[in-house]
């Protein structure tokens, strides 16, 4: 209590100086925050650019005539998993689209609407005409659409790999936001795919989301082991997508780095601080001593003084983080009132880092502390 | 009577690179509970140094100190600190009070030391001490506020809050000026008187010594001589 009450009356005596050193501290921990969360933010931006459309799952057949038998007893096992999001069957195949003279190859994806919509999310990428309802509608992409100078409410001819045709009324467009899906994709009902490439009653994928994407791959061995089927092949986004799980690791390291950088200067400075203040401080630490002090509350006073630099410059620098968030956000939000990046603060992220940068200073104070044992009372008391 | 400090055969040598300097040779010393003693020399004559040996703030080369029965070579740091929060008071010719606190705090740190909450008796006794200094009115003031004679008047009542059997004074009246300096003197016998306290008091100064019941002269490290006035 002593040593608590010494220590926070030599930070208080001397104002302008504390005042400086939290400063101090807060600009680094508010960086260390702010690159932080950007970072973050940037690889959430990243994911849910790349996979917010896209199965975390998807299970194939891998006999030659492509489709899965029982997919209603596995899609309804597969849901029955709590790490399980949606579950959604699908047939597909390669065809062509033929409106007028212009003839395009496409590829038919047969879904049941409701549940695919939750997994790529189509109805919210449409940006013309309405959902397909009846069972001869269609949804294609912008691409498409423009290559075959189509209207919602046209009709077009699909042209099986059999060469039987099928008229199908368009009713909408949509816009994923990848290239390849808007010019190839036509979106229609799981019965007209299934009866279109003669798969009977059967489907050629069954796509999953899960609750935590970055575990997909984890789930997507466990269905492996539980389900043990050689018909069928499961593939899981992280297989897929190697590049951008490197740039994400390569991101994330980059971050931890800057991070620790930070921590490292802003303990180093504590400790310099603390380390002259012993010396500014070194007479009362002597007067203590000769008073009979022990060690271990000298020793403390300076660990409380890190300490309580750290616990007052980090609850400053996470508000100067905000601000600097908000800065940003302000100064990089596009003319149509769009920000370039969606910053998702991450509480958690804050609270550690707010702890990291207490425990540092504190853990600074240790060479301060470690310097005032060696203080001899009597050498103080002879200089004067 | 008893005596509260015994001091044999004490030498202190100082090393400095290769250079060894001897400042105080074969001392042997015995001072009384209760006794009021002063240690004369001049500047140079080793009667810091003895002082800050009965203090247990520096080692002997060689002798023993026995403070209250307690024999202090082989203490550890941490027991000699202890002994000397419980058992000595130190008056300096430096007031060394702590500017960051006020005159109550600083007399207070002492006790909060030894118990770290300081209880309603302890406050009574500061008060009383603060009364006996005349200081009653700047008490609560900032050390940095007060005049060099209520600066050492708030050291001698930190000195005394623990109620300690000795109370060790180097040349306490070093930086005041005659009135004050008498001042200090009296309110040291007045301490002796009341309380008990076993004082001794290392000066250059003759007018403080009179004050004393028992004069020792030191020179060039050496008793030179012992007077009881008793």
């Amino acid at each position: 209590m002593l040593s608590f009450k010494i220590a926070l009356r030599f930070l208080t005596s001397n104002k302008l100086q504390t005042a400086f050193i939290i400063l101090g501290i807060a600009v680094a921990i508010s960086v260390q925050i702010f690159v932080g969360l950007l970072i973050e933010s940037l690889q959430i931006s990243l994911v849910d650019s790349t996979m917010g459309n896209a199965p975390h799952i998807t299970i194939t057949s891998s006999r030659d005539d492509v489709t899965i038998r029982r997919w209603e007893q596995l899609s309804a096992q597969l849901e029955r998993y709590n790490v399980v999001e949606t579950v959604s069957a699908s047939a597909s195949g390669n065809a062509y689209a033929k409106k007028g003279s212009t003839i395009k190859p496409v590829l038919i994806r047969g879904f049941d609407f409701d549940s695919a919509d939750q997994i790529y999310h189509i109805s919210e990428s449409l940006y013309s005409g309405r959902i397909a309802g009846a069972r001869n509608e269609i949804l294609i992409g912008r691409d498409l659409a423009q290559d075959l100078e189509l209207k919602p409410g046209d009709s077009m001819i699909i042209v099986a790999p059999d060469g039987n045709n099928t008229t199908l009324k368009v009713t909408g467009f949509f816009d994923l936001g990848i290239s390849s899906i808007n010019k190839t994709w036509v979106v229609a009902n799981r019965d007209v795919a299934q009866n279109m490439f003669g798969y009977g009653s059967r489907v050629t994928e069954i796509d999953i989301t899960t609750k935590n994407l970055f575990y997909a791959d984890v789930v997507a061995n466990v269905f492996k082991i539980i389900l043990n089927d050689d018909d069928i092949r499961i593939e899981n986004w992280k297989q897929l997508n190697q590049s951008l799980l490197r740039g994400l690791e390569g991101q994330r390291i980059s971050s931890a780095m800057i991070q620790i950088v930070i921590i490292v200067s802003v303990a180093i400075a504590i400790a310099s601080i603390l380390a002259i203040t012993v010396l500014q401080k070194s007479r009362q630490i002597g007067i203590l001593k000769a008073m009979g002090i022990k060690n271990r509350d000298v020793a403390l006073i300076f660990l409380y003084q890190g300490f309580l630099l750290g616990v007052a410059g980090a609850l400053v620098g996470v508000g100067l983080a905000f601000g600097l968030l908000q800065s940003f956000i302000s100064f990089t939000t596009s003319a149509s009132g769009v920000p370039v990046v969606d910053v998702y603060i991450d509480y958690f992220l804050v609270v550690r880092s707010w702890f990291i940068a207490v425990l540092a200073a504190t853990l600074a104070g240790l060479v301060p502390a470690r310097n005032s044992l060696r203080l001899n009372p009597v050498d103080i008391i002879r200089e004067g | 009577m008893d005596s509260i400090i015994k001091l044999t055969g004490i030498d202190k040598v100082y090393t400095v690179g290769i250079v060894d300097t001897q400042v105080l040779f074969d001392i042997n010393l015995s001072f009384e509970k209760g006794s009021c003693t002063s240690i004369l020399g001049t500047s140079g004559s080793g009667k810091s140094t003895l002082m800050h040996i009965m203090g247990t703030l520096d080692m002997p080369t060689a002798g023993s100190v026995v403070i209250d029965g307690q024999k202090i070579d082989g203490l550890d740091v941490n027991a000699l600190a202890a002994l000397r929060n419980q058992t000595i008071g130190f008056v300096f010719q430096f007031h060394y009070l702590l500017p960051e606190f006020s005159a109550m705090e600083n007399v207070l740190i002492p006790c909060m030391i030894k118990n770290s909450k300081v209880d309603r008796q302890t406050l009574e006794r500061a008060d009383k001490l603060f009364d006996i200094m005349g200081l009653s009115a700047v008490k609560h003031y900032l050390i940095t506020k007060m005049s060099g004679g209520q600066q050492q008047r708030t050291a001698i009542a930190r000195a005394l809050i623990n109620n300690p059997k000795i109370l060790l004074a180097d040349e306490p009246t070093g930086n005041l000026d005659s009135e004050n300096s008498d001042r200090i003197c009296n309110i040291f016998r007045d301490i002796n008187q009341e309380f008990g306290t076993t004082f001794i008091v290392v000066t250059h100064d003759t007018r403080v010594a009179e004050h004393t019941d028992r004069v020792i002269t030191i020179k060039d490290g050496r008793i030179e001589s012992d007077i009881n006035k008793i």
